[in-house]
């Protein structure tokens, strides 16, 4: 019996929708008042209090989604903010990783700042950013932006730097001029970088605009969250969370099918069958 | 005789201007010519030490001819390779191409490199497209060629793979097929064959003579396989061991073509060679070895 229940690749999506439902169920279980007598705390309200309730959060995620429908624009803001950021940190960051890589002076010099912009906390730009840019969308790009464009950069870079001296020597021997060798050489080996680090970076950018919302603005899933806070209405947060959660791992599927289109070149392991 | 004879001229513009208007000379200029040239390496962490790869070598290819230079390992041979090129700034002396001093990167040459070479985000057809798109070709033009090349090396119904899905066999052909698709009047070619297992390596070898026979380009083989080096050229030129490794003997091939590679190794005349090139060569190799030793110990 349990030889055919135990976790195996056939019935492995299973087993993850059941430890889900299993986390949910514990949850339930320890935080509902009245269900088991309180273990940690004084009365058995403050459970619930502190960590929310699993029937009241889905109740909240509902009413977002179906009833009362209100969730879609600030989902719309997050989303804006976090494409934005994206596009707008991975170009920049491709374009001066490029830049840079292919101007050894230039890259001498800027290193040490680089570096030094590279581990500084960026998060802590947001207050200057708000100042900068206001409380609308702007701001939250910027934060994301910044975030972004560091992991893009120096993948670029890097991926410049390790382009293979024989492709290169091969590519100058078949009459590539320079900006066809940065067209047909560069680009297309710093783009395999920047894949590699594409997932990060998509999170990053979320980072940015949910945290953003969060320090100051009038919409969003941060603001949604950075209110209900306010009011202690942890079910609210808690089901902000879930949906933040729930939209990033959307994010980061949509991320691995643009990927895993536009990479056909590069190799795969396991690529036989067994019959 | 003085009067007959004006190449033995006293003068010496005379001489120059008989030559110039010798028919001969000036219409076959060697298509490669490294005239005593030398290469010294500057080491980038150290920078007063240099080694000087290989030093006082003139060596000319003329049109058509297929020349193979052999030598020990480490000798520098991928050296003079890459100064025929244009890749590598000779340290002294010249490289001049059909008569013209060499700037830059060579336009007539064609090269095959020894590593993995091929862009790996294009396709096979697509990397055998880019020589010909880097020229302005329009696409279709140069689609059409590169499928022809394709086929004539056996990868017709290959066009579409990326290079990691074929085999190294098939990515050697694709790249023969990406240098000789531009016709370069040169085409040097860095051990090309090396990677290959035995049987591929022959079959190669020989469709490269074949393609080599219809066009007579001028070919600069560098090899360490004295076998393979005997069975495809007209000259084969032996190379001391390094540093500054020069030319030590040079021996005309004279079996008769079209030769097939296998066949030709067991013709007495291709022993005969064999012997009177490994006699030189064998030195330099013991050389060579020992001297690697020496710097690993």
């Amino acid at each position: 019996m349990w030889q055919t229940l135990k976790p195996n690749p056939r019935n492995l999506r299973l087993w993850q929708v059941g430890l889900l439902l299993a986390i949910f169920v514990l949850w339930h279980v320890l935080t509902v008042p009245g269900l088991v007598p309180p273990m940690v705390f004084e009365n058995d309200q403050q459970a619930a209090f502190f960590f929310g309730e699993p029937l009241k959060v889905a109740g909240r995620i509902w009413r977002w989604f179906a009833t009362d429908a209100d969730i879609y624009s600030h989902l719309g803001v997050t989303l804006v903010e976090t494409v934005l950021a994206f596009g707008i940190g991975a170009l920049s960051g491709l374009a001066g990783g490029l830049w840079l890589a292919l101007q050894p002076m230039a890259s001498a010099l800027l290193e040490p700042y680089i570096k030094a912009l590279n581990s500084m906390p960026r998060i802590i730009l947001a207050p200057i950013f708000a100042v900068w840019f206001g409380l609308g969308i702007a701001s939250k790009v910027a934060l994301g932006v910044t975030l972004v464009f560091f992991i893009v950069f120096f993948n670029v870079y890097q991926g410049v730097k390790e382009v293979s001296p024989v492709i290169l020597a091969n590519a100058r021997m078949l009459g590539a001029s320079p900006r066809q060798l940065l067209r047909h050489v560069y680009l297309p080996s710093a783009t395999s970088w920047v894949f590699s680090s594409l997932h990060t970076s998509v999170g990053l950018a979320f980072v940015g605009a949910v945290v953003g919302e969060y320090l100051g603005s009038a919409s969003g899933v941060g603001y949604l969250i950075h209110q209900a806070e306010g009011v202690f209405d942890i079910n609210t947060v808690m089901a902000g969370i879930l949906v933040l959660t729930g939209f990033a791992l959307a994010l980061d599927g949509a991320v691995g099918r643009i990927e895993r289109r536009l990479m056909v070149w590069q190799p795969k392991g396991g690529e036989s069958e067994r019959l | 005789m003085a009067q007959g004879d004006p190449g033995r001229d006293a003068d010496g513009s005379a001489t120059l201007a008989a030559r110039c208007t010798d028919p001969l000379t000036r219409m076959s200029p060697p298509a490669l010519a490294l005239s005593d040239v030398s290469c010294t390496f500057v080491d980038r962490s150290n920078p007063a030490a240099r080694y000087t790869a290989v030093a006082g070598v003139s060596l000319h290819i003329g049109a058509g001819e297929f020349v193979s230079v052999v030598g020990p390992t480490g000798c520098g041979k991928s050296t003079l390779l890459n100064m025929g090129a244009g890749l590598l700034q000779p340290s002294t002396g010249t490289v001049s191409v059909f008569g013209e001093p060499l700037q830059g990167i060579n336009r007539r040459a064609g090269y095959m490199f020894q590593a993995e070479s091929l862009m790996p985000w294009r396709t096979a057809l697509a990397n055998v497209m880019a020589g010909l798109e880097f020229r302005g070709m329009p696409p279709a033009d140069a689609r059409a060629q590169a499928e022809d090349w394709l086929r004539r090396v056996g990868l017709g119904a290959f066009g579409d793979r990326y290079p990691h899905q074929m085999s190294g066999g098939m990515r050697k052909r694709a790249s023969l097929a990406q240098t000789l698709v531009l016709d370069p009047d040169i085409i040097l070619m860095d051990e090309p064959f090396s990677a290959l297992d035995i049987q591929t390596r022959q079959l190669m070898e020989n469709e490269l003579l074949d393609l080599w026979q219809s066009k007579k380009k001028a070919v600069l083989f560098i090899t360490h396989d004295l076998d393979e080096a005997i069975a495809m050229s007209d000259r084969v030129v032996v190379l001391s061991a390094g540093p500054a490794s020069h030319p030590i003997g040079e021996f005309t091939v004279d079996l008769a073509r079209p030769r097939d590679v296998a066949e030709v190794r067991s013709t007495p005349r291709f022993i005969e060679l064999h012997q009177a090139i490994w006699a030189v060569l064998r030195d330099e190799v013991l050389k060579g070895y020992q001297q690697q030793l020496a710097v690993k110990g």
